[in-house]
């Protein structure tokens, strides 16, 4: 469990990117901030591994204060994948993905076969072990990314707008096999975006921020569908213009549900689920 | 040509004096810039003068610094040390810059993952920032060689003895090929030398071709 504690931080030009933050995040369940940029959602995300230091309140894992472990030691304990991968382009990509167990002293052939370990969970063919970033496409690299931040199986995985770089396609791919991944591994994940699609496709928890981390509403997708807080909210997911609108329409199969553009969603059973 | 055939053993000497100040030199002006350098790039109030200093170090007429050194640390003028001296003083001037814009070359994101990964700073340094500021220290550490090689045979002039003495000697003795040989010998040695260095860093650095082949494909995709 993750708890921010009236978290607020201040940067030194004197912008507040967080005032007086509170929230419970619980473990083994996917957590995500969501916002526009500028929000603050990635400054709190930084806050849980110490790469930023609030200036009041504390961040706890697991009831203890973050800030009474040594930075190194908690980062190396805590998983982090980041938009545009953050590989680094002198590391192969089974390097890339070792970083973390060499750096808590585990030998290069350990490191190697953790590696090649964690390629095959992330679906990544081995014969790019020996390859470097630079020679992958993104969605490649993004993989490679995901399997660093798992190499050492941290309970906690920080996800950093991961995808927010590669396309479309890509993006739904991976999302799906982060999907998978969760079901699969359980762990506490937080993860950081402003598509509210992909926030309410990951999220068990999503937590819609304005500026300053102000919350706006927390809540599982469907309450937050159901029932949004405020008109911002509202517009922000998209209710207001009808996005999320589906309308029943008769077929001779019986009916089916289409979208606002007239596609066809799904099909409509009554008295189901 | 006769000359040359007469006097390969001469030459040969001479290159091997020659060989020697100048790698001295270039070692010794290569590790006084790293820590200068990264003094540079780390404190941005102390890098205007870092660099500035070093920098007009290179504007010191090579002959005045030949002769001023001696008189300051006491050594004689003819000495081997007093070239070595003032040819590491020019390999700093141009290498701490070198090292200052390769750590600057350096994407912040990748610094920044770096460290969320749990790189603690020192380690950083020398397992990140260093090896990716690589490329474009080698290429200053490739200018500073060329560079100390053909500048090394002014030590002539105040007697530390090297292919420079090809230059005199023959002019004294208007003997041309003894220039030729002279001008063709240092050449050769900057050349070797240059290779021998973007042999190394290719084997140090094999990510930085693979990315610059790669860069490279892609801008021609673009383009087509």
């Amino acid at each position: 469990m993750i708890e921010f504690r009236d978290v607020t931080k201040r940067f030194p030009g004197g912008t507040t990117a967080v005032d007086g933050f509170d929230l419970v995040i619980p473990s083994h369940k996917t957590t995500v901030f969501v916002g526009s940029s500028g929000c603050g959602k990635t400054t709190l995300l930084r806050m849980i591994n110490r790469m930023v230091e609030p200036t009041s309140g504390t961040v706890l894992i697991d009831d203890e204060d973050v800030a009474s472990r040594p930075a190194v030691a908690l980062r190396r304990s805590i998983g982090y994948v980041m938009q545009n991968s953050g590989l680094l382009p002198h590391f192969t990509v089974a390097e890339n993905i070792g970083t973390v167990p060499r750096l808590n002293g585990g030998t290069r052939r350990a490191a190697r076969a953790r590696a090649l370990e964690l390629m095959e969970v992330v679906g990544l063919d081995r014969t790019m072990a020996d390859r470097y970033p630079s020679q992958l496409s993104g969605g490649q690299q993004q993989r490679v990314g995901v399997a660093r931040g798992l190499a050492a199986d941290p309970n906690i995985l920080l996800m950093d707008e991961p995808f927010g770089a590669v396309d479309p396609i890509v993006r739904a791919e991976l999302q799906q096999e982060l999907l998978r991944l969760q079901r699969e591994l359980d762990k506490t994940v937080v993860f950081v975006t402003h598509d509210i699609d992909e926030a309410f496709l990951l999220g068990d928890q999503v937590v819609i921020l304005a500026a300053g981390a102000k919350r706006l509403q927390v809540g599982s997708p469907s309450e937050i569908i159901e029932a949004p807080a405020d008109e911002f909210v509202a517009a922000f997911i998209g209710t207001e213009r009808g996005k999320r609108e589906l309308r029943v329409k008769q077929t001779a199969n019986g009916p089916v549900l289409v979208d606002a553009e007239g596609r066809t969603q799904g099909v409509l059973v009554e008295g189901g689920a | 040509m006769t000359w040359v055939l007469d006097n390969l053993d001469l030459i040969g000497t001479l290159a091997l004096d020659h060989l020697r100040q100048s790698v001295v030199a270039i070692v010794a002006g290569f590790l006084l810039s790293l820590p200068l350098g990264w003094v540079a790039w780390r404190y941005r109030l102390l890098r205007g003068w870092v660099i500035t200093v070093t920098g007009l170090l290179y504007t010191i007429p090579s002959l005045a610094l030949l002769m001023i050194l001696p008189v300051v640390a006491g050594y004689p003028a003819t000495s081997e040390t007093n070239l070595v001296i003032a040819l590491t003083i020019y390999a700093v001037a141009i290498m701490v810059r070198a090292v200052t814009d390769g750590l600057d070359s350096i994407d912040p994101a990748v610094r920044r993952a770096a460290t969320a990964v749990g790189y603690g700073d020192g380690r950083r340094f020398w397992a990140v920032d260093l090896p990716l500021a690589g490329p474009v220290i080698l290429a200053g550490l490739r200018v500073t060689a060329v560079s100390t090689i053909s500048l090394a045979t002014v030590g002539i002039l105040v007697g530390v003895t090297n292919l420079g003495y090809l230059f005199t000697n023959g002019l004294q003795r208007r003997i041309v090929a003894e220039v030729l040989a002279g001008i063709v010998a240092v050449a050769v040695i900057a050349l070797v030398i240059d290779l021998l260095l973007m042999v190394a860093g290719r084997w140090l650095m094999p990510w930085a071709r693979r990315t610059a082949g790669r860069r490279a494909a892609r801008t021609a995709e673009a383009a087509s």
